[in-house]
């Protein structure tokens, strides 16, 4: 099976979040920056498929040169090539994005083509299906958990306490979610290969989209500090008192 | 002008989430809110939209199609916008409701904005929006320029309000007519694991973190959930530590969460685990630290070991 898996280097967003001055960007002086969570879970979904069932992982991302960290890491986890869609810095909005990763697809026989959910970035919730349209691929988003059968492969996800499985037929668009696997850490020799592993690169072009962002902000903040009921034990008559205020107790 | 938004059903009612989400249609203006219902059963909620302000429900003709199928369901969405001349399609941001909006938006190759608390029309194609980023950690103002406006609504940003005084609604049956391979990717349906309320959509949470030690320490978290009515949610770590299973996360990359009460016990409050706890009504925290970031976000707190708090909150309640 030929994998291709999508990741996106977003910034490691730790104790707060903040925008830089003119509105534009999350401010990344004090973070670093990582795969995508459910990203993250993509590439290890494609290794694991690969180890039981043969065939390679391919690692894309769309981004600046920077984000060849992000692919040394996904190469470090056991993907064995990695291409960068090299952009200058500005953001691309989903449908371009979709557009450039199908231009990837069609130049090499993948069958199955992995991405996250969402970015938890831009939490676009997009990229994955307008990508199996551009291809004529069909999609299932939000998997929780893939097998691969004899005729193609079995996606499955839960919505509203309700398994939800979808069975698709060979090549296929998969966005996956946290929680489908738990990532493992990159081995030594991994890390060895990821870093003398040469990088395909292009540039694609950028293009507008009609959907515009002018500015990032934080929300107003809700925050206030909590009113203390008391310590230890000695807080629960109290804490059941406002439980019975709230109408929490049946 | 028309907007039209789909409805998807809990049991025979409208979902909380399509709830909020025909409240925020509401709000586009002076406005025909038209909706679309997709279901196999003849009891369509009629009384609950119109009470949401719904002037119209499309029933997808039964049979027509088979179960919950994503792109299926995108087409017919697109028919029923040319035959309304809506300006504006929108759904909750529920994992079916973005999936089902962003086949739209690649079927008419128009933009899709996820996840929005405001949206006002700006004259022409104009919307202006406010749509989450980082889950909602960030608001980005943005400008829509599409002759259909298609979005979701972050639900739980937008609390749900009925209507001053209800539409007068009238009930449509409504063939789609779909393309070939709308029907390719089907979700065929079976019960989830154990029972017991949702995480998405119960009434209490009790949320347990890093503090509750282990896998073992979770049963006092448990026993009061059920003597709440409520269902245990976890922290982030409490997966990757493989403490609990997934499907229990709230946050970020877990499920978010709008309960009239969240406590929260032994969680520090990493702002991935508030963006998935921000929509509860009132917050509870229990942690040992009074310095703990979760304090800022809750309504009240005890200091305090976890381990003894809950067990002696658990008898208090059970001496009543």
């Amino acid at each position: 099976m030929e994998i291709l898996v999508c990741v996106k280097r977003v910034p490691t967003v730790g104790g707060k979040i903040a925008v830089t001055p003119d509105g534009q960007e999350v401010d990344t002086r004090m973070s670093g920056f990582s795969i995508s969570p459910h990203e993250e879970c993509a590439v290890e979904e494609a290794v694991q498929i690969t180890e039981r069932a043969g065939g390679s992982v391919s690692v894309l991302t769309l981004g600046p040169e920077a984000a060849i960290e992000q692919l040394r890491d996904a190469l470090a986890l056991g993907a064995g090539r990695a291409v960068l869609l090299e952009t200058d810095g500005r953001e691309w909005g989903p449908i371009a994005t979709a557009a450039a990763i199908a231009a990837e697809v069609r130049a090499h026989p993948y069958d199955l083509v992995l991405l996250g959910n969402e970015a938890a970035d831009t939490g676009d919730y997009q990229v994955g299906i307008r990508l199996a349209h551009e291809l004529g691929w069909p999609v299932a988003t939000g998997i929780k958990n893939l097998t691969v059968s004899a005729d193609g492969l079995v996606a499955r996800r839960e919505y509203r306490g309700v398994e939800e499985a979808y069975a698709l037929p060979l090549p296929a668009v998969v966005t996956v979610k946290e929680g489908i696997n738990l990532p493992r850490y990159p081995s030594l020799p991994g890390r060895l290969r990821a870093k003398r592993a040469a990088i395909e690169r292009s540039a694609p072009a950028w293009s507008p989209e009609a959907l515009r962002k002018e500015m990032l902000r934080v929300p107003a903040s809700s925050k206030h500090q909590a009113t203390v009921l008391g310590n230890g034990v000695d807080a629960v008559p109290e804490l059941v008192r406002v439980l019975d205020e709230l109408g929490i107790v049946p | 002008m028309t907007v039209l938004c789909l409805v998807e059903l809990d049991g025979a009612e409208p979902a909380d989430a399509s709830l909020r989400a025909l409240t925020l249609a509401r709000t586009l203006g002076d406005t025909s809110v038209q909706t679309v219902v997709f279901t196999e059963s003849a009891n369509v909620p009629a009384t609950a939209l119109a009470g949401y302000g719904a002037t119209d429900i499309y029933v997808i003709e039964p049979g027509a199609l088979d179960g919950y199928a994503p792109q299926a369901w995108a087409r017919a969405l697109s028919g029923l916008a040319a035959d309304t001349g809506a300006t504006a399609v929108l759904a909750a941001g529920t994992d079916r409701g973005n999936e089902v909006l962003a086949h739209l938006g690649a079927i008419t190759g128009l933009p899709m904005a996820a996840n929005c608390t405001i949206v006002t029309p700006d004259g022409g194609q104009t919307h202006r929006l406010v749509r989450h980023r980082w889950a909602g950690l960030l608001l980005e103002d943005a400008v829509m320029e599409a002759p259909i406006a298609l979005f979701t609504v972050a639900t739980e940003a937008v609390a749900p309000v009925s209507a001053e005084t209800p539409a007068t609604i009238a009930v449509h049956v409504y063939k789609p007519e779909l393309a070939e391979g709308d029907l390719r990717v089907r979700a065929v349906e079976s019960p989830a694991g154990a029972g017991g309320a949702s995480l998405a959509t119960a009434r209490v949470v009790v949320g347990g973190g890093r503090g509750v030690g282990g896998p073992d320490g979770f049963a006092p978290l448990e026993e009061l959930a059920g003597l709440l009515g409520g269902v245990v949610g976890v922290s982030r770590v409490v997966t990757s530590e493989g403490w609990r299973p997934h499907k229990q996360q709230v946050g970020q990359t877990g499920t978010k969460i709008t309960p009239e009460l969240y406590l929260a016990c032994g969680i520090s409050g990493a702002i991935q685990h508030i963006a998935g706890c921000a929509g509860a009504k009132h917050i509870i925290a229990i942690n040992t630290d009074p310095g703990a970031p979760i304090l800022a976000h809750a309504d009240y707190a005890v200091i305090g070991d976890l381990h003894q708090v809950i067990p002696a909150l658990v008898a208090a309640l059970r001496a009543r």
